[in-house]
Order: C-alpha cells, then sequence, then structure tokens
C-alpha cells in the first residue's frame, strides 16, 4: 500500500473507543490514517460504570484509554471538537471548529442522548439528565442545595439515577408512566415485587403517572403536576426516560434513517453509503436500536474485521440483563413477556423472602426462551447460558427456579457448556477464551479477569466465571495448589483455622500435627504472623524468633548494605518540637541519615545490628514507641491537618489518625496496612489510597477500603458513609480482623478483595449485615489484641538475655567491616562497590 | 590437617536460626537447629546482595536439603555444601563445624 487510507470514526464514546481498540488489536492502525472526533472535553470513558463517579472514582479512573493510547498508535484524537458535517460528494467531515478531513472509510458512533419530553418547564433550573460526566457534575451541585430528588422514567437507567439521589442524601422519588417499573424488562408481577422492595429501602414510587407541568415550587425549586390533578414538590427533576439516537449528522448527509430514528445498518454494519459505517446506540439494525453496551462492541468488532478483509457479519444480540438495583437483585433474560407463540409459562413467587420468579419455556417444553428473576439472580448464569446456546432443558423445568429442596443442585455444571457458550456478555468472552487463559497459566478469579476481561463489566457472570475456572483447573489435572509450601498442604487460611480451632501456639506444634520437614521462609514468617496475630506474644520469644524475618528478628528495617532503618512511631504523623529534638539528637549522635517518610514519619538510615539497642533505649527515654515499620502490620494513619487549623476542615482528621493508630498499633496482618484521615473531600490525606480510608463529611465520616499505592495502584471503594466514630471504629475492627483471617500470605487489601467472590458486596454483607455471623468474635478479637499491646522495643531492651543478639559477631567487638558510607548531600550514604574498594586500600595503606 | 578453631559456647548459638563469628578474618554464619542436633557454617557475605548477612536469613528445608534464605534477595544456599540454589554457578564457602563438650568448632581452611 503506498499512501495510507484515511479512516475516520466520529465519535469517541464507549463503542467508538471499543472500535479503535479493535484496530489496533488486528493491526490496521499500521493501514489506516485514523482521525476521531470526540465532542465531551474527555476520551472515551466508562458510562456504564457512571454512577461510581458517587462512589469516589474520578473521571481518571473511569477512563477507557491509556493515557498514550492515541499517540502511541498514531491516531489523531480531536477532543471537545464535534464533527458537525459529512459532505459524502467530497468525502470530508468538516468539524464544529473548522477541522476538515477527507475520508476514505467513516464510522458513526454518536451513541444516543436522553429523551427528555417536551412538558413545559422541563428546562427549568435543576431540571437534569443522566449521561454523562458534566452531568454527574451538575447533579452534585444540584443536591448541595437540594433536599428533594424525583427521577422521571423508572426503568434500569432511572433506577439507577434513583439510587444516586438516594447516595446524595436526598428523598428520593421516581415517577413512571407505565403502570409498573421496568416495564421493559419486567411482567406486572415482577415489577410489583421490585416496587414493594425498593419503597422499603425509602424510595417513593409513583407508577401510571403522566406529567402535563413543570412550574415554580413553594418548598422546592419545582413542582411537577400530573395530569391526574396530583402534585410532587421536588428541587432536582432528572429525566431518564428512554434514549434517542444521535443521527443528526447521518440525516442532513442523507443516508438513509429509520421511521423513528436510528441509522439504518446492514449486517456488515454499512449505512446505506458502502462507505460509512455506524455503530453502537446510533445504529439501527433490523429495526432495533440496542441501548446497551455489548452489542455496540458486537457491531465494533464485525467493522474491523470487514475493514480488515475477513468475513464477519452481525446478526443481533441478547438483550438479557442482570444488575443490582438498590441492593435488589433483578434479571431478564430472553423472551420476558412470553410473546413467543405457543410459550408455556412458570413462576414461582414467595411472598417471605420477597423472592419472584418466571420461566419462559417453549411449547416441546424443551427450550428456555426467557426468564424473570427478582430477589434472587442466582440462577441468571445456568438460566442464561440454557437460553443462548439452546441447552435441552430437564424434564421438570421448575425445577430451575424452585428452591432446591435437598443438597442436590440442580445448576448446569459448567462442564456441560460448549466452548462456544459466552460467559461474560459485557465483554464477549466465551468459555474457549477463559480456557486458553488458564492454560496459558492464568489460575487465578484476579488474573483471569485481568487477562480476559471476563466479569469487568456488570460482573454478574462472576460466580460463572469462577466456576468455569474450578472445573477446567480440575480437569487439568492442573490441581490448584494453594498449599502455601512444601511443608504444609494448607492455605493461610486454613493454617489460621488450624491454629484458631487446636489453640496451637507454636510453630513446632504446628509442624508436628499438620507438617512435614523443617519449615522455611515462606511458612515461617506466615505462620509467625498468625501466631502474633491470634495470640500476640512478644516475638522474639525463644519458639517464635526463628520464625522471624530478619526485619522483624532485628525489630528494624535490613537495608542493601546490611544496615538497618529505625521509624519510630509518629502517631497521625503529629509530633511537638521536643520529640522532634529528641530525634534530631539521636540522629546526629549515631550519625544517621534522616529521611521523611511517605507516612508522616522520620526514617533514619544507616544503624548497625549492636547500636539498635542503643539507639532505642534512647528513644524510649525520649518517650517513642515502636512504629512497626520492619513489620508486616499497622504501619501509619496519614492525616491532613484537619478542622483543628484548616479553614476548610469539617472534623477532626488528626485526633481520629491519633486514636485508630493507637487503636491498631502492633497488628500483625499478611501484608503491610497503611491508614489515613481527611477532615473534609479536599482528601489532602489522599485516603483513597489506603488500605482503611476517612474521609469527614458534614453528616459524619466515609469509610473506604482496599485502595492501594505501590506497584499497582487502586482506588479505594466506598464502603459506608455517613457514620458516628463507634459504628466507623466497629466496621474497621471487623474488617481488619476478616481480612487478617482471610488473607493469603502476602496479599494487600486491594487483592484480597479482587480475589473475592462478590467482590465488595460480599464483604459489605460480612462487615455490615453480619451475613457470617461472626462480627462479634471478629470484634473480641480485636480487643484482645489492643488489649495485649506492648511496644517490642520497649520489652526487647529490657531483657538482656535477648540482647545477646544485637551484636555483629558473637566472639567480638568488632564490627562489620564492609559496611562503608561515604558523605552526599551532608549526609551519609552506602558507598558503593566502586568505593569501597577504594576506602579499603586507603584505610589499608 | 584440620585445624580447629574454638568459637564459643552452645548457649551462645540461636536455635533454629544463626549467628555470625569472626574466625581468623572470616566472618563465619552459624546456624544451629537444637531439634535434630545439628549446627552448620557458611561463609557470611552474600554474594548476590554484596553485604554479610546471612546469619540473619531464615533456616529450613527445600526438598530435603537444609537451607539458609538471603535475607536481602531470598535465594537459597545449602547449608552443607554452600551451593545456591537458585544459581547452580554460585557456590560459597561451606565450612567444617562440630560441638565438642558443649563448645562449638570450626575449621576454615579445611584442604
Ligand atoms: C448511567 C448509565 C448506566 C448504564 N448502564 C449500562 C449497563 O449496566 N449495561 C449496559 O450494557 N449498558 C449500560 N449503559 C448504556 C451504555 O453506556 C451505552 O450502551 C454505551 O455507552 C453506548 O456506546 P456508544 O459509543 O454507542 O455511545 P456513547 O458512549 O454515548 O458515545 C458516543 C460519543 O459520541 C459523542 N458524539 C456524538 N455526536 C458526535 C459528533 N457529531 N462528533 C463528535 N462526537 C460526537 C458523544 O459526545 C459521546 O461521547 C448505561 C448508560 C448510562 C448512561
Ligand atoms: S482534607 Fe480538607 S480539612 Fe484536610 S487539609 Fe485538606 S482541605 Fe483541610
Ligand atoms: S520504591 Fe523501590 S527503591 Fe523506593 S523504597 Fe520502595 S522498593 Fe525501595
Amino acid at each position: 500500500m503506498s499512501a495510507k487510507q484515511v479512516l475516520i470514526v466520529i465519535g469517541n464514546g464507549m463503542v467508538g473507543q471499543s472500535f479503535l481498540a479493535s484496530l489496533v488489536d488486528s493491526g490496521l492502525n499500521d493501514h489506516y490514517k485514523i482521525v476521531t472526533f470526540c465532542e465531551e472535553p474527555r476520551a472515551a470513558y466508562d458510562r456504564v460504570h457512571l454512577s461510581s463517579f458517587f462512589s469516589g472514582k474520578t473521571a481518571q479512573d473511569l477512563s477507557l484509554a491509556e493515557p498514550d493510547f492515541f499517540e502511541k498508535n498514531g491516531i489523531t484524537i480531536y477532543i471537545g471538537d464535534k464533527a458537525a458535517r459529512i459532505d459524502r460528494d467530497n468525502k470530508t467531515v468538516t468539524s464544529s471548529k473548522g477541522v476538515a478531513i477527507q475520508y476514505d472509510k467513516l464510522v458513526i458512533a454518536t451513541g444516543s442522548y436522553p429523551f427528555v419530553p417536551p412538558v413545559p418547564g422541563h428546562d427549568r433550573k435543576n431540571c437534569l439528565v443522566y449521561r454523562t460526566i458534566e452531568d454527574l457534575e451538575a447533579m452534585t451541585v444540584a443536591a448541595k442545595t437540594g433536599k428533594v430528588g424525583t427521577v422521571v422514567g423508572g426503568g434500569l437507567l432511572g433506577l439507577e439515577a434513583a439510587k444516586a439521589l438516594k447516595d446524595l442524601g436526598l428523598e428520593t422519588h421516581v415517577v413512571e408512566f407505565a403502570p409498573r417499573l421496568m416495564a421493559v424488562q419486567l411482567d406486572d408481577a415482577g415489577g410489583a415485587m421490585l416496587r414493594h422492595k425498593i419503597e422499603q429501602l425509602g424510595v417513593l414510587v409513583h407508577t401510571g403517572k403522566n406529567t402535563s407541568i413543570i412550574t415554580d415550587g413553594e418548598q422546592c425549586v419545582n413542582k411537577m403536576c400530573f395530569a391526574d390533578g396530583e402534585e410532587l414538590e421536588t428541587d432536582i427533576v432528572l429525566f431518564s426516560a428512554g434514549i434517542r439516537p444521535r443521527d443528526d449528522i447521518a440525516r442532513d448527509c442523507g443516508l438513509e434513517i429509520g421511521p423513528r430514528g436510528g441509522i439504518a445498518i446492514n449486517n456488515q454494519c454499512l449505512t446505506s453509503d458502502s462507505d460509512i459505517y455506524a455503530i453502537g446506540e446510533c445504529a439501527l439494525w433490523n429495526g432495533m436500536i440496542y441501548g446497551l453496551v455489548a452489542p455496540g462492541y458486537a457491531m465494533a468488532r464485525t467493522v474491523a474485521a470487514d475493514l480488515a478483509g475477513n468475513e464477519a457479519s452481525f446478526t443481533g444480540a441478547d438483550m438479557s440483563t442482570k444488575l443490582k438495583l438498590m441492593g435488589v437483585d433483578v434479571a431478564s433474560i430472553g423472551d420476558a413477556h412470553a410473546k413467543t407463540q405457543g410459550a408455556l409459562v412458570y413462576t414461582y413467587q414467595n411472598g417471605a423472602s420477597e423472592v419472584y420468579k418466571r420461566l419462559v419455556v417453549s411449547q416441546n417444553k424443551k427450550q428456555l426462551l426467557g426468564a424473570v428473576l427478582v430477589g434472587d439472580a442466582s440462577g441468571y448464569g445456568t438460566l442464561l447460558q440454557y437460553c443462548l446456546n439452546g441447552i435441552e432443558l430437564p424434564e421438570n423445568p421448575d425445577a430451575l427456579i424452585l428452591p432446591p429442596r435437598s443438597d442436590e443442585s440442580v445448576g448446569l455444571g459448567p462442564d456441560a457448556l460448549p466452548n462456544s457458550a459466552q460467559i461474560c456478555s459485557c465483554y464477549d468472552v466465551t468459555k474457549g477464551a477463559i480456557c486458553q487463559a488458564i492454560e496459558a497459566g492464568s489460575t487465578t478469579l484476579g488474573s483471569l479477569k485481568e487477562k480476559t476481561k471476563a466479569s469487568t463489566g456488570c460482573g454478574g457472570c462472576a460466580p460463572l466465571l469462577k466456576a468455569v475456572m474450578n472445573c477446567e483447573l480440575a480437569k487439568h489435572g492442573y490441581v490448584v495448589n494453594t498449599d502455601i509450601c512444601e511443608h504444609f498442604a494448607y492455605t493461610r487460611q486454613d493454617l489460621y483455622n488450624l491454629i484458631m480451632v487446636e489453640q496451637i501456639k507454636t510453630f513446632d506444634e504446628l509442624l508436628e500435627n499438620h507438617g512435614k520437614g523443617k519449615g522455611c521462609e515462606i511458612c515461617k514468617p506466615t505462620v509467625g504472623s498468625i501466631l502474633a496475630s491470634y495470640w500476640n506474644e512478644y516475638i522474639l520469644e525463644k519458639e517464635h524468633i526463628g520464625l522471624q524475618d530478619t526485619n522483624d528478628t532485628f525489630l528494624a528495617n535490613m537495608q542493601k548494605d546490611g544496615t538497618y532503618s529505625i521509624v519510630p512511631r509518629i502517631t497521625g504523623g503529629e509530633i511537638n518540637p521536643d520529640m522532634l529534638i529528641a530525634l534530631g539528637q539521636v540522629g546526629k549522635k549515631y550519625k544517621l541519615y534522616t529521611k521523611i517518610t511517605g507516612g508522616q514519619r522520620v526514617d533514619m538510615f544507616g544503624a548497625r545490628v549492636d547500636q539498635l539497642p542503643h539507639i532505642w533505649k534512647e528513644l524510649i527515654a525520649a518517650g517513642f514507641e515502636s512504629g512497626h515499620a520492619y513489620g508486616k502490620s499497622l504501619r501509619t494513619v496519614k492525616s491532613c491537618v484537619g478542622s483543628t487549623w484548616c479553614r476548610y476542615g469539617i472534623d477532626d482528621s488528626v485526633g481520629l489518625a491519633v486514636e485508630l493508630e493507637n487503636r491498631y498499633k502492633g497488628l500483625r496482618s499478611p501484608h503491610k496496612l497503611k491508614f489515613a484521615v481527611s477532615g473534609c473531600t479536599r482528601e489532602c490525606a489522599e485516603a483513597q489510597g489506603k488500605d482503611v480510608g476517612v474521609i469527614a463529611t458534614e453528616t459524619g465520616w466515609n469509610l473506604y477500603v482496599c485502595g492501594n499505592g505501590g506497584m499497582k495502584p487502586r482506588h479505594a471503594d466506598l464502603f459506608a458513609t455517613s457514620l458516628d466514630k463507634e459504628t466507623l471504629i466497629k466496621y474497621i475492627d471487623r474488617f481488619l480482623m476478616f481480612y487478617v483471617r482471610t488473607a493469603d500470605r502476602l496479599q494487600r487489601t486491594a487483592v484480597w478483595m479482587e480475589n473475592m467472590e462478590g467482590g465488595l458486596d460480599y464483604l459489605k454483607a460480612v462487615i455490615i449485615e453480619d451475613k457470617l455471623g461472626l462480627c462479634e468474635q471478629l470484634e473480641q478479637q480485636m480487643q484482645y489484641v489492643i488489649d495485649t499491646y506492648h511496644c517490642e522495643w520497649k520489652t526487647t531492651i529490657e531483657d538482656e538475655s535477648k540482647l545477646k543478639r544485637f551484636r555483629h559477631f558473637i566472639n567480638s567487638d568488632k564490627a562489620d567491616d564492609n559496611v562503608v558510607f561515604v558523605e552526599e548531600r551532608g549526609q551519609i550514604r552506602p558507598a558503593d562497590e566502586e568505593e569501597r574498594k577504594h576506602f579499603k586500600i586507603v584505610e589499608v595503606a | 590437617m584440620a585445624h580447629w578453631v574454638d568459637v564459643c559456647s552452645v548457649d551462645d548459638l540461636q536455635p533454629n536460626s544463626g549467628v555470625c563469628a569472626l574466625i581468623e578474618g572470616q566472618q563465619v554464619a552459624i546456624f544451629y537447629m537444637p531439634k535434630e542436633k545439628t549446627v552448620y557454617a557458611l561463609n557470611n557475605y552474600d554474594p548476590f546482595g554484596n553485604a554479610n548477612v546471612l546469619s540473619r536469613g531464615l533456616i529450613g528445608d527445600i526438598k530435603g536439603q537444609p537451607v539458609v534464605a538471603s535475607p536481602l534477595y531470598k535465594q537459597h544456599f545449602n547449608l552443607q555444601t554452600g551451593a545456591c540454589l537458585e544459581d547452580e554457578t554460585v557456590t560459597i564457602p561451606a565450612y567444617d563445624i562440630r560441638i565438642e563438650n558443649g563448645r562449638v568448632k570450626v575449621s576454615i581452611n579445611a584442604e
């Protein structure tokens, strides 16, 4: 190919971006010069998870394109510039800022816009929609001054928006024109059950309501008047009454448009112009607009394949959905309304436990045509597979929705699924693709998610993904070896349980009863840590000392030259001048290199092992305690200065940080733990990057969990809001102990949760709702650890026999002559190899 | 002829762990497993980390071989031979060691 052809993509939304990614994957960016117009002020982001913006995700977290995606792949993107006109005669696209580019091929991916019914007053103040990050920002602003919010539209999106209003602290209403909620997906009985559940959560539902006008309110900004004469005062009106394809640009250049809108496309996603494709929510295929992202992705793949000269066609998509709406499971599969001729319906309704299920099966009872699930959607994965893959139903199909009367599960084993079975519909991941990834070495849920993207969309397929994974691993004789090492055929969690149940107090006892060999550097520190978490005995006791990593053995952090660094505890980063001076004096006296840590403490480097007890004697005399920087345990609780000094502060973040640090100091855990507390949502303490983060708000403390900095940063998840201090501490107690009990060795909280089946929701159920009935035990265990806290350095310097260890040589008072320092920027640093050679020669001579 | 140096008393050793002794100018890491009544002696220098730290490593066994794991980058060394398990081109000096009447004796220049 001589000169590159030009490919223009109009719209950089979810589907437009997925299309660009498909182009890059198939190397087409080498054949085409690719240009994309992006109307929004930022490149594509995850609209499906838009609501997580309210639980702390930022625009950046939601971004779908790596920052260097466009540059790296030679794609030109015009951000904040809308394509205004297509000139098909000259094959040119002109943007609103005046950029004009000729194309060889054109792809329209302009998506849709929220439909706002043209009632008088629909454009009044605080009348909003829910589609972009800017819309959410507008909601947040409006919610600051308002008390009541109303969503117009009781569909999927409307209910999601209602949850957002509720979370913003507003009295929330849903107004629906149809006689039931989620009219598209649910039948009457399912809709009624959903309504009941949602009302219980405090959302007021008004069905069969036709809004006739919106005018000035008396108590609120707005008043909605309905056709039946009723009225509703509300500050915010949020329209979620369906979507309309953005087909203007196609209409204006004469492309074929459907009678009710939508750019008409064929099976190759070509419009009526053979050089122009349309994909995503702006496209009309076979009279259908798909308001979901998965069909759009399928269209994107089709076009990419077509351009690459491969045969491909889009032949419709499944519209089944499963989601959690305000904590209520709702799912709808296939022909939920039994419109197929001769279809038979089975219904199961359990008023007491508020579960509604409905199966639609073919006349001969062999095929599943559709299903509706409300209140319990655990059967979704199995039912969807029956439906999508035409698997023959069991003799009594109703067994699939009746509660199991025996232990026997009627679920469809993953083994019964063909390789082509789609497991994750968001990212179109088949069972075959998952099996391949497993064979290539992904043997944990976390790494499978990362490799295949399965279950990273709506998450509905997580249980099925896990089932497929377990079944495949077992089948391949790939016994997933979860043994901690060759000495113990157990996981860390198993070992914890053994120690707890049999009240085992030493490594030797555990090894004798449950292990083999002598142990190693994997199992010894792991067991040492569990014993310390559970019994909280002094880690340098004779039976425990051989279990500790060298850092723990010497209660300091070994550095590259074998010297140690020392970090005394400075709770919450708060330190008075006298203590600061004392630190300086010790540093100066022992010629230590000093540096401020990221956790708001002072780290002093270059101490020889024999100096450690002397240094600590002085530190303890000055009032310091061990900072446990050497242990897998609570490191710091970072804090901002908070309401005491800061003019924006809402609560005393330093006070809380000091209290939390004192509460949890010394707790041994599977990996290190970092906390932070911010005094307001400006978040100066960066609490959302910590294992436990707390942020003050007007209504109480917000708790975030499982964030991480380091190699793989992860934004923490909002766990609970508006807590008083007592509840906050209770949740943290339980959270930490549950982590200590169940995590793998060296597993930070972020990875721990990502690998947990059920993820954040499960964790909330365990910690907040006490689903496992464990909370009391967890709190007691934490209290025990708190009550038995002691400063390890204080215990050590008070015990002569323990000090024997703190010498470089057992038979000489000499120091290690390999430790050599040179000076840099006015402080010491370890000499490098060259310098060391030189130094030694000089010394000898 | 082996030349045995009296180093210290058995009580000076750390059970299930290591200590370092200075023997004729050499740094020697001495490990003690009381249950097996065994002692081992290796050079204290970690050739990967370039520091005198092996006496502060964790000990145990890997597939039946007694080993110490370097506290810096976790390579394993066979306590009897000094062979590195991760890199067969690396072997560190291992020394003869024995316990006599409660005293620890090491011979560092055995030929
Ligand atoms: C709150 C919310 C929750 C959702 N939840 C789900 C869910 O759980 N599951 C699911 O499957 N789907 C869900 N959806 C729907 C899903 O987001 C859409 O199906 C998907 O975004 C469609 O992708 P698209 O690229 O076609 O449109 P969009 O993502 O809207 O992208 C179109 C882009 O094109 C831009 N554009 C338009 N015209 C022009 C022009 N002339 N020039 C330049 N740029 C232009 C637009 O500004 C926009 O950025 C949800 C949507 C919302 C709003
Ligand atoms: S987080 Fe808020 S209270 Fe704390 S320092 Fe920043 S602005 Fe002030
Ligand atoms: S970032 Fe790397 S170099 Fe810096 S302290 Fe951490 S481990 Fe060491």
